[in-house]
């Protein structure tokens, strides 16, 4: 395949500048892609600010104090540089800056996004490791047709079904994600445990079926089979040699799926009511209110780009076969 | 019997003629139960789009206040909703919209990612380059996130859905055919249209596209079940399909604000619904991908 290369850490250190290189040309774009969707929004700023009535020349200064009049090219410059520096823009609704609003949001949507991981990232690799060992049995066919039923279900429908069996007939769990006041870390959980559940159903099938598939793989492989007709005890072949080469790739998956997580909490968190980045990019994008909403994307975009790279990279310096050509 | 064949395909892709293949391929398809389900499902669906709205019992738009919330019963098999609409018609109904809208959203990412992996496999070099860049960052954005930014400045409408769903998921189909293009044009069949010079455009859609039809039939099936669950989230969060329409999420986004009063009926039917027809769309796509799997 690719040239080989010449050794291990040359060969990763290459990689790595490579893969952050790309990650850097990733966000630029994604920022320039952001900024540009933002700019078709018709009509003026200042005329969606101050309303039909207002006098052209309210409009007109106040489009000039919002730095709107200069090219597109300097305001795209001056958003990024300032991005660059912490400062997201003012937000149009608040008339405040937006990074707070961002940061708290950030953080409590990765309150959501550590429940649901806490809780699916074992189940599903469990899941799909049971699956595998019981290759084409019942057991494998439940937890493999099951997991993909529920993965490709919008997290709407699963939360509304979830809510009613949970929230409104059996009244186990609160149907809205605000806890009172001052709640503890305990109450805080018991308060995301359903609207953690659609993603949590959502991510399950993808990770399982990793799991499966590298398990299957693993299983299959020369070296499982040296190591049983060395004589190791099954049990042991299986934790030492199988697992940990199976779970591998279900490292990547785990991490490009965070990207995914972020865009679903914009439908849990607004079903949930849930005050996380999905729900400020939702109101953002009601209310027109442009910086909140650029920002919102581009946070969420550069937390993607970041998961994907670290799981390029945590593949990589586990996986020294990487360097054989699998980069491009 | 079939090894034969399909040693044959194998070997020589072009030898096999077409026909042969496709009626091979029906005929394992039909023989699927998983296809089979999916598109039972699927067509009923496709029925109540086109022909429910007459025969459904009520209008599913006509209001009845003094009927608001009943549970359902005998007259209103599903029960009514807020406005005293009837529940049942407006799920059969409900299926009309985004049984347009999310086809149509999925044809033309197909058309377009098509077009894009074509070129990008075929020319490779500094075309390549920039546009798999780009379609890498679009990609890095959630599809739901990127449906919203572009919402927000072009605009809801039903066009606006379908062009910006369309266009988000171009980039996955791109990928699929760039990959499957690039193993194409190293073939001998690539070096003789060249031989023959015929020109770039002709030998990616005339001798090349026929080949490479597998892969994108897959990958728009695959995309037909996203697009379905796209649109379905887009209309729930009120940026796709617009009231008074019937649609489910629609109907779901309006109605599950009272779901603690008890008023299940109002919205699990509609998430039922949803759920049939992208588990169907799926089973589709498995079934599709499992015939072409091996040829």
């Amino acid at each position: 395949m690719g040239r080989r290369a010449p050794f291990g850490v040359f060969a990763i250190s290459a990689f790595i500048l490579k893969r952050l290189a790309l990650s850097l040309v990733t966000l630029v774009l994604l920022s320039a892609i952001v900024f540009g969707v933002g700019q078709v929004l018709p009509g003026s700023v200042g005329r969606l600010l101050l309303g039909p009535f207002a006098d052209q020349r309210a409009v007109d200064a106040l489009n000039t104090s919002l730095g709107l009049d200069r090219p597109l090219l300097v305001q795209y410059g001056d958003w990024i540089w300032g991005f660059v520096q912490g400062d997201m823009g003012r937000s149009y609704m608040y008339e405040a800056p937006v990074r707070p609003f961002v940061v708290e949001a950030l953080g409590n949507s990765l309150k959501l996004a550590a429940v649901a991981f806490v809780i699916v990232v074992p189940a599903a690799i469990a899941g799909g490791v049971i699956a595998a060992l019981n290759y084409n049995r019942p057991i494998d066919r439940i937890i493999s047709i099951g997991g993909l039923t529920m993965t490709v279900l919008p997290e709407f429908v699963t939360g509304i079904i979830l809510i009613l069996i949970f929230g409104v007939w059996l009244k186990w769990l609160p149907i809205s994600a605000a806890w009172p006041d001052g709640a503890g870390a305990f109450t805080q959980i018991y308060y995301l445990i359903l609207p953690s559940m659609p993603l949590i159903l959502v991510l399950f099938g993808y990770i399982a079926r990793m799991a499966r598939s590298g398990m299957i793989e693993a299983l299959d492989s020369d070296w499982t089979r040296t190591a049983v007709l060395k004589g190791l005890p099954w049990r042991l072949v299986i934790w030492r040699h199988v697992l940990r080469n199976a779970l591998l790739p279900t490292i990547t998956v785990i991490a490009t799926q965070t990207g995914y997580l972020i865009g679903g909490l914009v439908v849990v968190e607004t079903l949930f009511r849930y005050q996380g980045i999905g729900l400020l990019v939702f109101t953002a994008a009601k209310g027109k209110d442009i910086p909140m909403l650029l920002a919102g994307i581009l946070v969420i975009g550069i937390v993607y780009t970041f998961t994907t790279l670290i799981a390029d990279l945590l593949y990589a310096v586990f996986n020294p076969r990487i360097r054989l050509g699998a980069l491009s | 019997m079939t090894m034969a064949t399909a040693k044959a395909t194998v070997d020589r892709p072009a030898a096999t003629p077409r026909r042969d293949r496709s009626r091979m391929i029906l005929r394992k398809l039909f023989r699927s139960g998983v296809f089979l389900t999916g598109f039972g499902i699927v067509l009923f669906w496709v029925f109540c789009a086109i022909f429910g709205i007459y025969l459904v019992p009520y209008d599913p738009l006509s209001s009845d206040i003094l009927n608001a919330l009943q549970p359902p019963s005998a007259v209103h098999w599903f029960g009514t909703d807020q406005l005293g609409r009837d529940v049942f018609s407006r799920v059969i109904v409900g299926s009309r919209e985004i049984l347009v809208v999310a086809p149509a959203a999925t044809l033309l990412a197909t058309v377009v990612g098509s077009a894009l992996g074509l070129c990008t496999g075929y020319f490779r070099g500094v075309l390549d380059d920039v546009v798999s860049r780009i379609m890498e960052a679009v990609m890095a954005i959630p599809g739901v996130l990127l449906a919203l930014l572009a919402i927000v400045s072009i605009g809801t409408s039903k066009v606006a859905v379908i062009v910006v769903i369309g266009l988000s998921f171009a980039p996955n189909i791109a990928r699929t055919v760039r990959s499957a293009v690039m193993q194409e044009r190293e073939l001998d069949y690539v070096a003789a249209a060249h031989l023959r010079r015929e020109n770039a455009a002709y030998v990616m859609f005339v001798e090349i596209l026929p080949n490479v039809i597998p892969p994108i039939l897959v990958e728009a099936t695959v995309r037909l079940g996203y697009a379905i669950f796209a649109v379905a989230t887009l209309s729930f969060i009120g940026f796709g399909i617009q009231p008074p329409s019937p649609d489910w999420g629609l109907s779901i986004s309006t109605n599950y604000g009272m779901i603690n009063g008890g008023f299940w009926w109002t919205v699990l039917f509609d998430a039922l619904a949803i759920a049939s027809v992208v588990i169907g769309v799926n089973l589709v796509a498995d079934g599709v991908q499992g015939a072409f799997s091996e040829r």
